[in-house]
């Protein structure tokens, strides 16, 4: 069974101007253990999916409907409180920026404490052992000296690795990790990634990693889902996605990474803009920019199809399409 | 830290100089003691003898610095309206003043706090609006008139409270205190409050406005999403980080309970230092109006290094000599 199911999940803005659909018919799944990634230009509704996840939307948006299932059990209706007890216990969550996301006042032991006895049955000084414990385990060094420092006294990395020990420090099953290392030096950003893959894969968490770098989810997702204007766009293993996507915007994705073992004169681009949650075409989001649009595509909006190895929400991949 | 300190006493210092040179010097040129103390009836002569007798007489400079001379020794003359030591005329009255002062700052502490927590967590509700509504009032309304208000409605028509005075002190030593009566209690009441709302719904505005602005950090977001429970996250994580600002305002604040409790002691008829200073004022009575600026200028500097201090109690950052961010 799966470990996190998404059904339709469609999210909603409620402005001045009318409502903003921010996700529509947002559908997907987890396995346990498996590292989905979530790639999308900004603005795709990416980290906004990770946010209805861990039921931390921002007001005023909201779940207009759909379904978000742990393990079965449905968590997106549930009262603050029971979900509370389900955030870092089973669902951790990593933030894109380090420098922000710790409390500066509080040394970090103290937060890590705080998060472990919150969820796990453990006394003050057992909770301040397994802080310890995983401090070494994300790459602290002298963690049993360095425990009892501030945030603002570690390095923006050695900060990050800090957050995801607070992440993981309550064992949970599922991790949504937010653009965990956008914020970092790039030569840092790469020990951060391999140090995630691996303590998820030891410990069995299953990881949604949200993030706009092609090269992290190349490297560490087993799937891959491609977000356009708050749609999935395209999902599947990530060997096939990067080497044959079918949809024509994760073809134009892939196809502006530049690959290392040939030239290319130039890179593809995808003309235009996504466009904004306002103004979104009719039909399918992406006709105006898409180089094979057809009739279809400017009235109906298609949905995931089975497009060989992947699923993609394409007309050319229906029965009877253009193909 | 001692350093610190040390260093910050000597920045006082010029501070405090100032201060007086400026108080001396404005009251050397407004009102003349001497046609007050003299009264109708006099003599040239009476007039040269007295203006001797108080040294006016001699040069402005070598007034101040007799002035200086004597205020660093802790002595402030002879009042001209009591022929009182002002020293002692001050040490008389500061207790009644700060017993209110205390009490209004205790009052908008305890009642500001709590309101601004709330009413920057549950915006939205009715108790928060009315809340907010209730303090642009007190933002508003100015002291004496809330004063009166307060002894028209608690005093007169309702007859619970006195309307004026201390009722009965206690003298422990040279301090005289109101806390231990029931009449000194009852009396403490009206002026603390009015003393307070100013102060209470600026702490409460503050706090509000803090507060709101701490909830929308990352930090909070991610001890949300740690799944931390509700009370840590408000009362520990956002409340401590709204602090350094709240100290800062709340410290000011005391300053200027202290000092501007002169409207409200004058409404009340409360024998503290406030209306020592108004009816020295209106005797033109310079060494105790000189050596009150000075002392409200030794509160504001010494408060001012508590907060100082107090910043380093909660904000690790700025402790010196332990960043090691490598």
């Amino acid at each position: 069974m799966s470990l996190l199911q998404v059904k339709n999940l469609r999210v909603e803005f409620p402005t001045r101007r009318g409502t903003l659909v921010a996700l529509d018919d947002v559908s997907f799944e987890i396995a346990p253990g498996e590292v989905l990634g979530v790639v999308g230009e900004s603005g795709a509704g990416k980290s906004m999916t990770g946010a209805a996840i861990i039921g931390l939307l921002e007001p005023p948006g909201r779940i207009a409907s759909g379904q978000v299932l742990l393990e079965g059990r449905r968590i997106d209706n549930l009262p603050y409180e029971k979900m509370r007890r389900i955030r870092g216990r089973e669902i951790g969550a990593i933030f894109q920026d380090p420098l922000t996301t710790l409390n500066p006042l509080y040394t970090i032991g103290r937060q890590l404490v705080e998060t472990i006895t919150t969820h796990l049955p453990v006394g003050p000084g057992e909770a301040r052992e397994k802080a310890i414990g995983w401090l070494e385990l994300v790459g602290i060094p002298a963690a049993r000296e360095r425990i009892d420092s501030y945030p603002h006294e570690f390095s923006g990395g050695m900060r990050q690795r800090v957050v995801i020990a607070l992440a993981l420090c309550a064992e949970p099953k599922l991790i949504v990790a937010d653009e965990p290392t956008t914020a970092l030096d790039v030569s840092i950003q790469a020990q951060v990634i391999a140090m995630l893959k691996t303590l998820a894969r030891e410990k069995g968490t299953a990881m949604m990693l949200v993030t706009h770098d092609m090269g992290v989810i190349a490297e560490t997702a087993d799937r891959v889902a491609v977000m356009y204007a708050g749609r999935i766009s395209e999902i599947g293993p990530v060997r096939e996605l990067v080497r044959h996507a079918r949809h024509p915007y994760s073809q134009g994705l892939m196809g502006s990474i530049p690959p290392l073992d040939r030239r290319v004169e130039r890179l593809t681009q995808i003309d235009g803009a996504m466009p904004r949650l306002s103004a979104i075409p009719r039909g399918c989001a992406f006709n105006p920019r898409c180089p094979k649009v057809f009739d279809r595509c400017l009235v109906e909006r298609p949905e995931l199809l089975d497009a060989g190895t992947t699923r993609a929400s394409c007309w050319l991949y229906a029965e009877g399409g253009a193909a | 830290m001692f350093s610190f300190i040390v260093s910050r006493i000597l920045q006082a210092l010029p501070v405090m100089f100032v201060v007086s040179l400026i108080s001396f010097a404005m009251f050397a040129y407004v009102g003349d003691p001497v046609a007050i103390m003299l009264g109708q009836d006099f003599t040239e002569a009476q007039r040269a003898a007295l203006v001797r007798d108080l040294g006016l007489d001699e040069p402005f400079f070598v007034q101040f610095a007799k002035f200086i001379g004597n205020a660093v020794q802790g002595e402030f003359g002879l009042s001209y309206r009591l022929s009182r030591p002002v020293a002692e005329l001050i040490a008389e009255r500061a207790p009644a003043t700060l017993e209110l002062a205390l009490c209004a700052a205790f009052i908008s502490l305890c009642v500001g706090v709590p309101m601004g927590i709330y009413t920057g967590l549950f915006r939205h509700s009715w108790l928060s609006r009315f809340l907010l509504t209730f303090s642009l009032i007190g933002v508003s309304l100015p002291t004496f008139l809330i004063g009166i208000l307060l002894i028209l409605v608690f005093s007169v028509w309702l007859g619970w409270l006195p309307s004026f005075g201390r009722g009965d002190v206690v003298r422990i030593g040279w301090w005289s205190s109101g806390f231990l009566t029931v009449s000194g209690l009852k009396a403490l009441i009206l002026p603390a409050i009015t003393l307070g709302l100013l102060q209470l719904t600026l702490i409460m505005r503050l706090v509000r406005s803090e507060m709101m602005e701490v909830l929308r950090t990352d930090y909070i977001k991610f001890a949300r999403a740690r799944g931390l429970p509700n009370r840590a996250i408000y009362f520990g994580h956002a409340l401590k980080n709204t602090l350094v600002p709240v100290i800062t305002i709340a410290g000011l604040q005391l300053g200027s309970i202290i000092a501007f409790a002169i409207v409200t002691e004058t409404v009340f008829q409360w024998p503290g230092m406030g209306l020592l200073f108004i009816q020295s004022v209106g005797a033109a009575d310079i060494p105790v109006m000189a050596a009150y600026l000075m002392m409200i200028a030794a509160v504001f500097v010494t408060i001012n290094l508590v907060v100082d201090l107090l910043y380093y109690a909660v904000d690790p950052r700025l402790r010196v000599g332990r960043g090691r961010g490598h």
